[in-house]
């Protein structure tokens, strides 16, 4: 039973059950790498875990690290579920995750400069034009901007899976307004407190210099040649549930943290009121999506925009970051071309494979999605979050036959996906350490170039045998050590 | 460095008042029950709410003003805005807005503070436990006091929560030496040994009684304690002593960071300073004190709105 060394301690009876395991490995391809952590970790109690494990829940929600729930009569405080036990990245790993997260983000980017430019991809054949042109996240108005280095994705999360082989692949692509990085960084603030005996000696990347190098690369986006440009963070407001991660970015970059409200366009330049008056703005990390951010180009009733933004972005006086009209890139249907379409630009084969996919809006993948509804994975194309997922080999009889009703009224709004056997990754539960399955969310920041946060936010499903890692779902995270 | 946003500017400023308007009213709470009770046996809680002048909505709420109903109302009551819990949540909503330029060591004291806040049930304002629970509230202010003093910059938003704190402390001062100068006509005769049960509650209320009897060793009258409350500048919540720090503060603003001073806020701080000067305290007590704190406050008022309309109102 101790062929992998170190499965005692706390380790004591965990089983991965053929799933890749994190910490372990595999009995053919022991996680060797891994060795000296395990060894610390498994000296430590299960007592010692469960009261540090509560020490740093409590001062997460102490720190207001947190996201709130908002009911009729009560706004709640709720933290992200933290686990103690890391995940553990191999230097080796993490190098093809990192060459495969800058590939991907520059076919990104070359594929919404060339969707909102010539468009060749879609005159050559390679990406269906009403694929495209069709989906409602593409914003014709992107056709008058031309994004500072042809930038569009400045923030990028990728998620990545691992399946029971231990080969990574990408499950998604988030070019809109990915979230979740301050969870990586206060994360990594949180082990080192509860945890410094268990890096001793153990060189890991860190990951506080985000703020810094985020901000290098909006001031890099800057439309004039300011020497200091002013960038500012967009938030729609302290009721936002990712309000925690807007304060933390502003606060990391040094940067105001506005409102719509607080920013005003005249004669297509944007201004922030302050209390000398009128201050200019150069940059806006928004994380406003982008059906509310200007209430004169896109939903007129909205109150989180700015009047004219559009306007100003278009005449190229501001800097938008993310640009808009990203979805086109991202869509679950076009995640299923990202193989073609990184070809098409790079000459390259992807680094990190897609996940098979199969496209409802397609008669060969409609047809098959449908024979095989027990054995597949069944996701919304536009949603995001976890929502709307059918997990054919855990759903009941029911559940699939509901599934093949909203599949039959809008193919077009479906893809299908084989169920990825996810790795593990061992995890403190009410009944001791026990194997919970993980996925991976790298960041990558481009302004000249990219740059990709080592690690990047390890999300764990903390229901056994669950396989939606996501927060709205019973997800928690992890901190993630990408070892030197 | 750009200026600071208007919002952010509002925000600092009610962050300080808030907070101080939690301690000013943990004190008074506090010393109403110590030491109002000597001089009658019972302790009267019906001033408290004429200080705050909140008889109309108060008394829609509760048929008299008893102990239990004016420490619920101005401790726990979540629907009377001025309330601790009301203020310290309003302190800590301004907060919210303004955590990426302040310390996450001021974030998180203020997040636990509220937190015990909203934990506190009647039991805990019980008058056998208010000493111990207005203590506590006291010091979680100035806790908040000195880790913003310890770790918030010096820019912009430290002057603007400077101000805030100072005005509102001038405030306070000036209603609770109000409320007892109504409850209180001087007596007549040798007033020095008089009632002294009542100028001890109003100097404790305010943490200067011993800082009052080493300014004036020889027994409290009227007219030292008025004049130690409005235009002592020696002690730190005297009226005269807040207004001439804002005074500086406001100065600092435009020397440091350039904002223009509108006429109306400079000439609201003259007057005040003018109207506090300790050779007017004879002049003071024949008009009224009562009179003379009524302007006072509205000068403290017009500043508040000038600021608002000055710096904070979107241009």
């Amino acid at each position: 039973m101790n062929e992998l060394g170190s499965r005692g301690g706390v380790f004591d009876g965990y089983d991965a059950d053929g799933f890749f395991c994190e910490m372990f490995g595999t009995a053919t391809d022991p996680a060797l790498y891994a060795e000296p952590i395990r060894a610390r970790l498994a000296q430590m109690n299960l007592a010692s875990l469960r009261r540090r494990a509560r020490d740093a829940e409590r001062e997460l929600y102490n720190l207001g690290i947190t996201f709130t729930v908002y009911s009729e009569s009560d706004a709640i405080d709720r933290i992200l579920p933290f686990d103690v036990i890391p995940r553990i990245i191999s230097r080796d790993d993490w190098a093809r995750i990192e060459a495969g997260v800058i590939q991907r983000v520059r076919a990104i980017n070359l594929f919404l400069a060339d969707v909102y430019g010539p468009q060749r991809i879609l005159n050559d054949g390679v990406v269906p034009r009403d694929l495209i042109l069709g989906n409602n996240q593409y914003q014709p108005l992107m056709h008058d901007v031309r994004p500072v280095h042809g930038t569009f994705a400045h923030i990028c999360g990728i998620d990545i899976v691992r399946d029971e082989r231990g080969a990574f692949m990408v499950l998604e692509d988030n070019a809109r307004t990915p979230s979740g990085v301050s969870y990586v960084i206060e994360n990594r603030h949180m082990m080192l407190r509860a945890f410094s005996d268990l890096l001793d000696n153990t060189q890991i990347r860190r990951v506080s210099d985000y703020g810094l190098r985020l901000a290098a690369s909006l001031a890099e986006t800057a439309p004039n040649a300011a020497a200091e440009p002013q960038i500012v963070l967009m938030s729609p407001g302290v009721y936002n549930s990712a309000y925690f991660e807007h304060v933390f970015l502003a606060r990391e970059m040094g940067v105001p943290l506005v409102e719509g409200r607080d920013l005003v366009v005249d004669h297509d330049i944007v201004y922030m009121k302050t209390t000398a008056g009128l201050e200019r703005v150069d940059v806006i990390y928004r994380r406003v999506s982008d059906d509310f951010i200007d209430p004169e180009a896109f939903d007129k009733t909205s109150m989180l925009g700015v009047r004219g933004l559009m306007r100003a972005y278009a005449a190229g006086n501001v800097s938008l970051v993310n640009a808009i009209g990203n979805g086109v890139a991202d869509d679950k249907a076009t995640y299923a071309y990202m193989p073609r379409i990184i070809r098409y630009y790079l000459g390259e084969d992807a680094v990190l494979p897609n996940v098979e996919t199969h496209i409802c809006r397609d008669a060969a993948g409609l047809a098959y999605t449908l024979d095989h509804l027990a054995e597949l994975v069944v996701k919304p194309v536009g949603e995001s979050g976890g929502y709307g997922i059918t997990v054919g080999p855990q759903a009941s009889a029911d559940e699939l036959a509901a599934c093949r009703d909203r599949i039959n009224e809008n193919p077009a709004n479906y893809i299908s996906q084989p169920l990825v056997r996810l790795s593990v990754c061992p995890t403190l539960t009410a009944t001791g350490v026990a194997p919970r399955h993980v996925d991976l969310r790298p960041f990558a920041v481009t302004g000249r170039d990219t740059w990709v946060l080592p690690g990047g936010l390890s999300r764990v499903a903390l229901r056994e045998g669950s396989y939606v890692v996501n927060s709205s779902q019973g997800g928690g995270s992890k901190d993630t050590w990408v070892l030197e | 460095m750009s200026n600071l946003l208007a919002r952010f500017a509002e925000n600092a400023f009610w962050i300080a008042r808030y907070m101080e308007r939690a301690e000013d009213l943990a004190r008074i709470l506090d010393v109403n029950e110590t030491f109002a009770r000597e001089s009658t046996g019972a302790a009267d809680w019906q001033p408290i709410v004429y200080l705050n002048s909140d008889e109309k909505r108060f008394f829609e709420k509760h048929g008299a003003a008893t102990a239990e109903a004016v420490l619920h109302y101005y401790v726990l009551d979540d629907d009377n805005p001025s309330s601790i819990r009301s203020a310290v949540r309003a302190a800590r909503d301004n907060a919210r807005s303004l955590r990426h330029l302040i310390s996450t060591e001021m974030w998180r004291q203020l997040n636990v503070f509220y937190e015990r806040l909203t934990r506190l049930g009647p039991p805990d304002i019980e008058v056998s436990n208010l000493a111990k629970l207005c203590t506590n509230i006291k010091e979680a202010c100035q806790t908040h006091a000195g880790i913003t003093d310890g770790t918030l910059l010096h820019d912009e938003a430290w002057l603007f929560y400077n101000i805030g704190k100072y005005i509102e402390r001038a405030d306070q001062t000036t209603r609770l030496l109000d409320i007892k100068f109504q409850y209180l006509r001087a007596p007549a005769g040798d007033e020095r040994f008089l009632d002294m049960s009542q100028w001890n509650a109003l100097l404790q209320s305010v943490a200067g009684y011993h800082a009052f009897v080493r300014v004036h060793p020889h027994g409290i009258r009227t007219e030292d304690v008025a004049a130690f409350l409005l235009t002592n500048l020696d002690f730190p919540r005297s009226v005269a002593l807040c207004v001439e720090t804002v005074d500086g503060l406001v100065g600092d603003l435009h020397n440091n960071f350039g904002l223009k001073l509108d006429r109306r806020i400079a000439r609201a701080l003259t007057d005040l300073a003018a109207g506090l000067d300790e050779r007017n305290i004879g002049e003071i007590m024949r008009t009224g004190v009562h009179e003379f704190i009524d302007r006072v406050q509205l000068q403290l008022g017009i500043l508040s709105k000038e600021m608002h309309r000055g710096f904070f109102a979107s241009h």
